[in-house]
């Protein structure tokens, strides 16, 4: 049996002893084939000794036990990772960061304590996915929709723990919350918000109760484990409508984002909306790139005047703009003719009419709707990985202006480039807005069981980190792989934010038992040994 | 660097039925089924955005959803749950209990012919 760094086998022994008491023999794991059972399916590390493999895991089934089983850890300063459906793949999956931990697993803790559809809100604990939240309304015929992330069987809680994105007018997931309880490492529970007073009527209501506002410090963090959490819903829509601009020179990209940024933030278009570019997705454009993809620019790449004629010569649009629209029949229809007037100001602007949609739709439609956009879960993402045996996600946030994005284009292409990565490993998917008011954009990285292409993969990940730094950009998010790495170049005045996130951690979690190393979040006496 | 995971993957396309168990009760084909409708429906189901079934199908597997097979054996849908293969994770206790899991074998097993 593995043992956690910095215990003593003893002392583990006593305290598997103790779980095994607070949570029952069957849900204390410690063999090798269940622990390994938690092991990041999507590890850019297999087969390397540097994959974290915890040491046990442990698997409360309400709050009570939770308490139980930190004070156990607190006791025997036993690092926990904990996880909630533990399908946070790409990002770390259900693996602690520090190997030999113990994982904290939620995944039972599945109960959907409330869902109100006169209100819009729902309250759940940390196991419930958002199939299960999607069934349970619609088993009811509740009138509420709810936002979902491209792969459906995450955790609502974890999800906006690790601010998560999605696709309707609620997408930022973290952002949709409203109150959350929260077990610290000594084994006593906070509510936040309203739900600080007994009895409260408003918990998921109104957000900040009173006093300092304490919910941001628990999102990709190590200082509480949150067993409940409440979110906004989405009163079902009347409708639902989708349409796209099309413009057709490089430089256009300018006005199609800057008109794109007034439709969003006067809140007349709603929902994320991707930058697509049938030109650069062409065969034509990406055989004249050397094979590979066309959407960053290369050293030695064809130029933009070549790229322009392409797009002539074969009658394709360089930039694209795909927009959605929430709400009654005659207000999106409204929405969309005037979003054409504001886009009818770019010379040689297209429009394409979109699905329209009078919802509720009869069920037997409900597989051919645009999953995503109509908040319903599901796999369809995992279509894209082909034989790959897993995946991980570059994802910064860069200014939301088409300068930002020609910027991009060309740092990311030379930093390829400066790499030797070949262009068709090259995987630059272009930016959307999943948060209000700036883009992400997504460089994916496939993870093969293979040791040389992963260590490659993790060098041209950092490459990009330290690329994207230097030119005022950063990640929102990040596997736990490279959590340091990131956590790095959020520098400024001499990491004083991280000190700070220091100081806090200290504080709440002396012991430093509670998910060591999130998100760059050390406790002190691990933060020497970390560098 | 071969993986494991590709080898099983492969087995299942190549799958017999090197044991056939015996029939299993109806009631517990009805569970199997519920939890393959929760677990595996999602991608080895039908319907569009099925990455599990389309996975299969591009691989040329007939029939690609799992549920209309025939050759499967409960120790190659166990190993496949708890080893994951290609962008298939693996799944938990915590997620597909120990029976649970045998269920989803009796049902995905229920046509084999003996």
């Amino acid at each position: 049996m593995r043992v956690p760094p910095g215990v003593t086998p003893q002392d583990f022994s006593d305290a598997i002893t103790q779980w095994r008491q607070a949570l029952g023999n069957d849900w204390v794991f410690t063999s090798d084939d269940d622990v390994n059972l938690y092991r990041d399916s999507y590890s850019p590390f297999w087969h390397e000794d540097l994959e974290p493999i915890p040491s046990a895991a442990i698997a409360p089934d309400r709050v009570e036990q939770v308490q139980a089983a930190v004070k156990i850890a607190n006791a025997y300063r036993i690092p926990l990772w904990t996880i909630s459906t533990g399908k946070n793949l790409g990002y770390g999956g259900s693996a602690p960061l520090l190997g030999g931990s113990v994982v904290l697993d939620l995944k039972r803790m599945d109960r959907i304590l409330e869902v109100n559809d006169k209100n819009h809100y729902a309250l759940v604990e940390p196991g419930v996915s958002y199939f299960d939240l999607y069934r349970y309304i619609q088993d009811r015929g509740l009138k509420v929709w709810i936002d979902v992330p491209d792969p459906g069987w995450g955790s609502l809680i974890g999800n906006a723990l690790d601010r998560g994105g999605g696709y309707t007018p609620l997408r930022d997931h973290f952002d949709a919350h409203c109150g959350m309880e929260v077990v610290l490492a000594n084994g006593e529970i906070i509510r936040t918000g309203m739900g600080a007073l007994p009895g409260s009527q408003t918990w998921q209501q109104y957000r900040y109760g009173f006093g300092p506002y304490l919910d941001g410090i628990f999102s990709q963090s190590n200082f509480g484990v949150v067993t409940k959490m409440g979110f906004w819903l989405l009163p079902e829509p009347e409708g639902f409508k989708s349409g796209t601009v099309q413009v057709p020179r490089h430089d256009d990209l300018v006005p199609l984002v800057e008109t794109l940024n007034y439709l969003m933030n006067s809140n007349l278009v709603q929902g994320t909306t991707t930058i697509g570019s049938p030109l650069l997705m062409s065969r034509a454009a990406r055989s004249a790139s050397g094979g590979g993809s066309a959407l960053v620019m290369t050293p030695g790449g064809p130029s933009i005047e070549e790229l322009e004629k392409i797009g002539r010569d074969q009658n394709l649009a360089y930039w694209t703009c795909e927009m959605n629209f929430y709400g009654p029949p005659k207000v999106v229809e409204a929405q969309w003719e005037y979003a054409k007037e504001k886009y009818a100001a770019i010379p040689g602007a297209l429009f394409v009419e979109g699905e329209t949609y009078k919802l509720p739709v009869d069920p037997s439609y409900v597989d051919k709707l645009p999953k995503r956009q109509f908040g319903i879960p599901s796999l369809t993402i995992f279509g894209m990985m082909g034989r790959s045996e897993g995946h991980m996600w570059f994802s910064p946030i860069i200014p939301m202006t088409g300068e930002a994005v020609f910027e991009a284009q060309r740092v990311f292409g030379q930093a390829y480039h400066d790499m030797g990565v070949p262009a068709i490993n090259q995987i630059f998917v272009f930016p959307s807005s999943f948060f209000p008011r700036s883009f992400v954009i997504l460089c994916g990285f496939p993870i093969y069981h293979d040791i040389e292409k992963n260590q490659r993969s993790r060098e041209v990940f950092k490459g990009l980190v330290k690329a994207a730094a230097e030119h005022g950009w950063g990640e929102y998010r990040t596997h736990t792989a490279f959590m340091d790495t990131v956590s790095d170049v959020y520098s400024y005045n001499d990491h004083s934010l991280r000190r700070f996130h220091g100081t806090i951690k200290d504080a709440v979690d002396p012991n430093g038992i509670l998910s060591p190393g999130r998100c760059g979040v050390w406790p002190k006496r691990m933060r020497k040994a970390q560098g | 660097m071969k993986s494991t995971k590709a080898v099983f993957f492969i087995a299942l396309g190549i799958a017999v039925a090197a044991s056939t168990p015996a029939a299993p009760d109806q009631a517990q084909i009805e569970r199997g089924h519920k939890v393959y409708d929760k677990w595996c429906f999602p991608c080895h189901g039908t319907g569009t955005g099925k990455p599990g079934t389309d996975s299969l199908a591009a691989r040329g597997q007939k029939p690609a959803v799992l549920e209309e097979r025939t050759d499967l054996t409960a120790p190659m849908i166990k190993t496949f749950v708890r080893q994951g293969v290609l962008f298939m994770p693996i799944f938990r206790k915590t997620e597909i209990s120990d029976a649970d899991l045998d269920a989803i074998a009796a049902y995905l097993t229920r046509n084999n012919k003996p």
